[in-house]
């Protein structure tokens, strides 16, 4: 079995050679109620791939349904039957954990533009995976650090009752000195929260965090704005993303939400970036699309040095980060996740669409809390 | 017209020619897909024995195939880690055996079963529906929120687990294993069909009250099926665990007990092979409508709705031109 | 906890419930007369949704945006009643199971291919933002005392119609003896048709409803469905009164054990891990109560005998 198992390799690179094509397999979420990101890093994705000119990078694309099981069947298949070189794609951290452990213990590069789950960034981390996008816990740190600078003292928490929700409590404390209100789990997919919003008015706190993604963000903002209760509201940038926020409306408006990308970042990729994917797909890009467009343009950068093929040179190339981001400065740490500066935006009306604008440097080149448990 | 019994031998040489033929075109991936048609063909064979038989629609059979699926999970999870697992005063190894963990996938399962069971069938018609599907729910929460292992993260297991004298993860030995206990149930509810147990059921499906005259107790009689049935679901569970090498929560959720209801219907209620037949249409569906556009949901339900209309009987009672027995 | 605290509470969760009933109102009467499992129900919430934001969006009219959801989703009802649901009646629960779990796929990856992936706006209207002060010193949400309102007025109008017009002796007739009733000269088909697009109309309406406070996206339906199936079983399926008593027992239970759980596991655990096991049981405490209440009577609270 070994024998014919290192004929395929040979038969693989020979082939790999003769053609000097790379295949890049994409996992993403590309129906149901999570969509809409799995479309925006896609987009963003293939729109750096086509301003390279490059047409030797050959994209398979494949949708997940959110399903971790369909999530490592196509994974299994892009590394079996079409045989891609490097992954990417995945959107979420519990389809992350699925597949990603399994494919470069396999040999495979994996490029995550979205999921950042603690395990692959501390003890589980790996020099096949790279994390383009952030650490789980960035966003609610740089909320913990913006809420100390903006003055809070009383805050109350909330977040889904599921490992990413319990991730951004710890992360938000890790970096929050004033004293919590309350602290609370709600179910995930939860619609109402009208008995939480009573909880918040009664708490005394002076100042509200919430970590709740997709449909669960735009419900409580709506619910939260037409409560009255009026408390500063801080957050990660998921719940005031360029997709949601038309739907959140008014009740999103003022409110302050940490970000390592916002479209008002001033550097001349970041507005070319703006305004070309405007023109090809008719709509502002995403937090998604920016991290979509800079893992393309990272592996880009990475196939310019050096094949796949050839292991230890591309990952090289690939630590180097030799790209212009739209963040400005972009570096890895010694765990393969980005040392990068987060910013505190505020939702704006610019016209009749709702969007971000910059208030601030919430944290200055910040790296991970689990980069030091990771030993590769 | 075709009988059944040509269908019964033809089928499972059809499941075994497709991994074979892949092996030789050096398709791997093809093999894969045989898997898991192989495995949900399996969890939806247990679920055929209460519900073709004894006609109790179970819409929270995922239970088992989640448990089954932990059990797997779990004990790997320990052996990965060299740490024990600790039940109250009891210490137990993890295990990386597929042997052990078929057998506490089973038992654990079964257990469940019989408790969920016991409790379920004192009601009967869409009430039992809808209290399988409750207690569905209240594993799936559950499990969401169990940090400890992994909660909706869910456990990754790196190597899949291994059988005595085989590289399970050689793709084709692996599909041998699952194939061989998919044959393995089919004989046995072939077996139970046509014994007693088996035909006292039938009648108290059909019957209760005149099953009830002649002594027998229908409650017992349709426990008993339930706890067979959420048995070998768990042990497709655990199965479908090391396919994937990995457990979620999602493997409780509401629409993998629908998804193993479609199974059956598909193929035939009450068949033999309905769910080996329904498994592998849903397989390929999903696998061929998905390549073709982004919006193929919409056309699995056009197909999913015109077999209801159209092919009363499922795909086997197309073929027989027979009508199954009616649930 | 305060006192006031603790009514406001209570409040929420009666507010949930006539939320619920909303949904689990056309399901019931559907389930009632029919004996139709619908899982598309759901979708219907959704077609609702979608609808009210669809013509809010063009016209800023929230009343129309209503009516628009109204109609649109019992448009949609009478449609899949005549093309799908009319060939299943007399088919088994397990066809009729999978061909509405195939109608879902329809709706929502259908809705996807209309409306885009992302979440649609749809506000409260101003006349009806903002809190109001009630008795005792609570600032509640204008809108959900409105949602009560309409709650009740639903419920009080749907009693009327089967108690009292000739329309609900029809469809209590059809209940007990389709064939009898179709004897009587009764279009039957017709009657099934019209139940079937007002459950669809309640249904829609709910969403709009519902929708105006929540998020408007693909697959919004699904756990609503859920918990109205959980509502009208242990109510008992097809009663009204029972629909509503269940729906306000799920309001309450859920929105009071998602409160006092995580308190109650404070009192002998560390604060974080109780939050955590008080939030997880919690999640499970409604389905806790729908098993207990089916062991204790197999066929809901007010349910005819099976």
């Amino acid at each position: 079995m070994k024998k014919t198992l290192l004929a395929t390799a040979a038969l693989i690179l020979a082939a790999g050679a003769a053609m000097a094509e790379v295949k890049v397999g994409m996992i993403t979420t590309l129906s149901g109620g999570g969509a809409g990101l799995g479309i925006d890093v896609r987009d963003g994705f293939m729109l750096a791939v086509k301003q390279s000119g490059r047409d030797d990078i050959d994209v398979v694309i494949e949708d997940d349904q959110q399903k971790p099981d369909i999530a490592v069947q196509l994974a299994d298949k892009m590394i079996q039957s079409e045989k891609v070189d490097v992954l990417t794609g995945i959107i979420w951290s519990n389809l992350a954990m699925a597949v990603v452990p399994a494919a470069v213990a396999q040999g495979k590069f994996y490029l995550s533009p979205n999921a950042g789950p603690s395990a692959l960034a501390g003890a589980g981390c790996h020099p096949n995976y790279f994390n383009v996008a952030w650490q789980n816990d960035n966003l609610h740190e740089a909320a913990g650090a913006y809420a100390n600078t903006a003055g809070h003292k009383n805050t109350f928490i909330l977040a889904p009752n599921y490992p990413a929700g319990q991730d951004a409590l710890t992360g938000f404390k890790r970096f929050f000195k004033g004293d919590l209100a309350g602290e609370i789990y709600t179910q995930l997919g939860q619609t109402d929260y009208a008995a939480e919003i009573a909880q918040i008015r009664a708490s005394g706190a002076d100042s509200v965090f919430f970590f709740l993604p997709g449909g669960m963000g735009i419900s409580f903002l709506k619910q939260y704005a037409d409560s009255g209760v009026g408390l500063p509201v801080v957050g990660p940038a998921f719940s005031f993303d360029q997709g949601i926020l038309q739907a959140v409306g008014d009740a999103a408006l003022g409110v302050v939400n940490t970000s390592q990308w916002s479209k008002d970042i001033d550097n001349p990729t970041n507005k070319a970036f703006v305004e070309t994917f405007q023109a090809e797909y008719g709509r502002l890009p995403s937090l998604y699309a920016s991290q979509g467009f800079d893992t393309a343009n990272l592996l880009i950068s990475a196939l310019d040095k050096a094949a796949p093929s050839d292991a230890d040179a591309f990952r090289a190339a690939l630590e180097a980060a030799d790209f212009s981001s739209t963040r400005g400065a972009f570096r890895f740490g010694p765990n393969h996740h980005p040392i990068q500066t987060i910013y505190a935006r505020e939702v704006i009306k610019e016209g009749d669409v709702f969007t971000n604008k910059i208030i601030g440097v919430a944290l200055e080149d910040h790296a991970d809390a689990y980069a030091a448990e990771c030993k590769m | 017209m075709i009988g059944e019994r040509w269908i019964n031998l033809a089928v499972p040489l059809a499941l075994l020619a497709v991994p074979l033929y892949a092996l030789m075109a050096d398709e791997p991936f093809t093999i894969t897909l045989a898997t898991r048609a192989t495995i949900l063909a399996l969890a939806a064979v247990g679920l055929n024995i209460a519900l073709g038989i004894g006609g109790l629609v179970s819409l929270g059979h995922a239970v088992f195939f989640g448990l089954g699926g932990y059990a797997m999970g779990i004990l790997a999870f320990h052996a990965q880690n060299y740490s024990p697992l600790e039940i109250g005063p009891l210490t137990f190894a993890g295990t990386k055996s597929m042997p052990v963990i078929w057998l506490v996938a089973v038992i654990v399962s079964a257990m469940a079963a019989l408790l969920i069971g016991a409790l379920s069938l004192r009601t009967s018609g869409v009430y039992f529906i809808m209290i399988t599907l409750a207690f569905g729910q209240m594993f799936y929460y559950f499990a969401i929120s169990w940090s400890a292992y992994g909660g909706e993260d869910g456990l990754s297991i790196y190597v899949r687990n291994g059988f005595p004298g085989l590289n399970t993860l050689v793709p084709i030995q692996f599909f041998a294993v699952c194939f061989v206990v998919l044959c393995l149930a089919l004989a046995l509810n072939a077996m139970l069909r046509a014994s007693p147990f088996g035909l006292a059921l039938n009648a108290a499906r059909q019957v209760p009250q005149r099953v009830e005259t002649v002594g027998l107790n229908p409650m017992r009689l349709k426990l008993m099926a339930f706890v067979i049935s959420g048995a070998i679901t768990g042990l497709a569970g655990a199965l479908f665990a090391d396919l994937n090498r990995f457990v979620s929560p999602s493997m409780f959720s509401w629409q993998l007990s629908g998804e193993l209801i479609i199974l059956i219907v598909i193929g035939g209620v009450g068949r033999l092979m309905g769910p080996v037949v329904g498994a592998c249409l849903f397989v390929a569906l999903e696998h061929w409508l998905g390549g073709l556009t982004d919006f193929w949901h919409v056309w699995l339900g056009v197909v999913l709705l015109g077999i209801v209309l159209f092919a009363r009987g499922g795909v086997v009672g197309l073929l027989t031109g027979k009508a199954g027995p009616h649930v | 906890m305060s006192l006031v605290l603790i009514a406001e509470q209570v409040l929420n969760g009666l507010q949930f419930g006539v939320m619920l009933f909303l949904m689990a109102a056309g399901l019931t009467l559907i389930f009632g007369v029919m004996g139709l499992i619908n899982l598309a129900h759901g979708s219907l919430y959704m077609v609702g949704a979608f609808a009210a934001a669809a013509v809010a969006g063009a016209t800023g009219s929230f009343l129309l945006a209503l009516v628009a959801a109204l109609a649109a989703a019992a448009l949609a009802g009478a449609i899949v009643e005549m093309v799908v649901i009319r060939r299943l009646y007399a088919a088994p629960h397990l066809d009729q199971v999978l061909a509405t779990f195939a109608l879902i796929l329809i709706f929502s990856e259908g809705t996807r291919w209309v409306f885009g992936s992302f979440p649609l706006y749809l506000d409260i209207p101003d006349w009806l933002s903002g809190p109001v002060t009630l008795p005792g010193g609570i600032a509640y949400p204008l809108y959900r005392l409105a949602l009560i309102g309409v709650g009740l007025a639903v419920a009080a109008g749907l009693w009327w119609l089967t108690a009292r017009t000739r329309l609900g002796i029809q469809i209590r007739a059809g209940e007990n003896d389709r064939e009898m009733v179709a004897a009587l000269g009764v279009d039957i088909s017709r009657l099934y048709t019209l139940v079937f697009a007002l459950g669809a109309g309640l249904a829609g309406l709910a969403g709009a409803l519902v929708g105006a406070i929540q998020s408007v996206q693909v697959g919004m339906g699904e756990p609503v469905l859920i918990l109205a199936f959980v509502v009208i079983v242990i109510g008992g399926i097809g009663s009204i009164k029972g629909a509503f008593i269940g729906a306000l027992l799920v309001g309450l239970t859920d929105t009071l054990g998602g409160i006092f759980l995580p308190e109650l596991f404070k009192l002998f655990m560390e604060p974080g891990a109780a939050t955590q096991t008080g939030s997880a049981l919690a999640s499970m405490a409604i389905y806790i109560l729908m098993s207990l209440v089916l062991v204790w009577r197999p066929s809901g609270l007010f349910g005819a005998r099976a």
